[in-house]
């Protein structure tokens, strides 16, 4: 089967740069599977998960807490805001976010505001399923 | 023997200074490699988005964002990049004399300006001078994260927006190389993407959503990216002021104290001598 190039960037260091026979993405208008030769796309992404299938079975998990997606026919692009790879996540770290999150959302008086408390929240849950997903293995 | 113990006293707290220098100097270079290593490995994403948005802004979407047209420039935004402390060498005059020189040419044009500073150098400089600073950001440490660089951009961003500025620059230290750091200053909005290489081809990509939501937070990061890799650049810049600024004066320290020591030896000889003379004076009288 064909593969085609993947580089799954942050601003911070590079994450990720192989071949894979499929990714997937979760574009903000769904999750996404690119495949070989797909015509040149560009889409933000939501806090989630990137999936590369990398044949026979194989498949690599990136957490990523947004950033862009772009395509071309032999190349994909994930420039991630803070891709980390998924096995360092820490998940008490997650949790801990995820209270910190809850906590501004119970207590309006904050100064945070609540757009910025809700990205906190799903980015942290994201997280979690990331972690989730990776002990069944 | 007149003065021998002040000397003596002298060379030691010159060799002490000399001990804190070459210290210094020694964690200047070691965090200057991993600022380096930083620097460079920002370079894969910045590369990457400034090649999609050179792509996107010469294809020709319905939209044409606010980002990526000129306008004519009333007030101007100034992103001024600085180190928290000192002991660099010239690292932050040389930055803020570059500053300086493009502040009052813009002055001179009738043209106002707002500061948004990183490090406690810039922002108590542009304080002095009684510029606008209507954001900064100091004590980012050695290895900058971006998150911290996001706030005070996108003051800036939203001020751009707005209309209360017309043209975004950034000033900041590139590292040219250890010996050399150079104060260079780009214009980051308008954004002016470099020429595509492909243009010829003339494709576009699909938009998901749409064109104006894409180019929206492309252009952010974009915007958000060259900020970061100039603050990273300057960590490394720095580094590499520092070690060089602690490396002469740990010379200069080691040349007082042989000059010193060259005194201090002088005046202790000429001491015997004369206590030789007065004996053999004294003896003859006798």
């Amino acid at each position: 089967m064909s593969t085609i190039q993947v580089e799954i960037v942050s601003a911070e260091e590079q994450i990720f740069s192989g071949e894979a026979e499929m990714v997937y993405a979760p574009a903000v208008m769904g999750e996404v599977g690119i495949a070989p030769r797909h015509t040149p796309l560009i889409s933000p992404l939501k806090p989630g998960e990137v999936r590369l299938d990398m044949g026979g079975g194989k498949e690599e998990f990136f957490f990523i807490s947004g950033g862009i997606l772009e395509v071309q026919p032999h190349l994909v692009t994930v420039l991630s805001d803070t891709a980390i790879r998924a096995d360092d996540l820490d998940e008490a770290a997650a949790l801990e976010a995820q209270k910190r999150a809850e906590n501004a959302l119970a207590d309006q008086q904050s100064d945070l505001d609540v757009a910025k408390a809700k990205a906190e929240l799903a980015a942290a849950a994201a997280q979690i399923q990331a972690i989730k997903k990776l002990r069944r293995k | 023997m007149a003065g021998g113990k002040e000397i003596k006293t002298k060379i030691a707290s010159v060799q002490n200074t000399q001990k804190i220098t070459a210290a210094m100097e020694m964690v200047a270079a070691s965090k200057m490699r991993r600022a380096q290593d930083q620097m460079f490995a920002t370079r894969p994403y910045a590369q990457r988005i400034a090649d999609v948005v050179s792509h996107v802004a010469s294809s020709h979407p319905e939209y044409k964002h606010p980002f990526l047209i000129d306008r004519p420039i009333k007030r101007a935004g100034i992103v001024a990049v600085s180190t928290d402390r000192g002991l660099c060498g010239g690292l932050n005059t040389n930055l803020f004399k570059q500053a300086l020189n493009h502040i009052g040419e813009l002055d001179d044009k009738g043209v106002e300006i707002e500061v948004v500073t990183f490090g406690t150098k810039a922002l108590n400089f542009f304080k002095r001078i009684g510029a606008k600073v209507v954001a900064e950001t100091s004590h980012i440490g050695d290895s900058p994260e971006i998150s911290k660089i996001i706030g005070p951009v996108q003051t800036l961003l939203q001020r751009y927006e707005k209309g209360d500025i017309d043209v975004i620059y950034l000033i900041a230290n590139e590292f040219v190389n250890t010996m050399t750091q150079q104060p260079k200053m780009v214009q980051l909005v308008p954004v002016q993407p470099a020429p595509d290489k492909e243009l010829s081809h003339h494709w576009d990509y699909i938009y998901e959503p749409d064109s104006k939501e894409v180019l929206d937070s492309v252009l952010e990061r974009y915007i958000e990216s060259l900020v970061y890799q100039g603050v990273v650049e300057n960590v490394a810049c720095e580094m590499a002021a520092r070690m060089i600024a602690m490396k002469s004066a740990t010379d200069n320290a080691g040349e007082m104290i042989d000059e010193l020591q060259l005194i201090y030896n002088r005046e202790r000889q000429a001491s015997i001598t004369q206590e030789i003379s007065e004996i053999v004076g004294g003896a003859a009288a006798v």
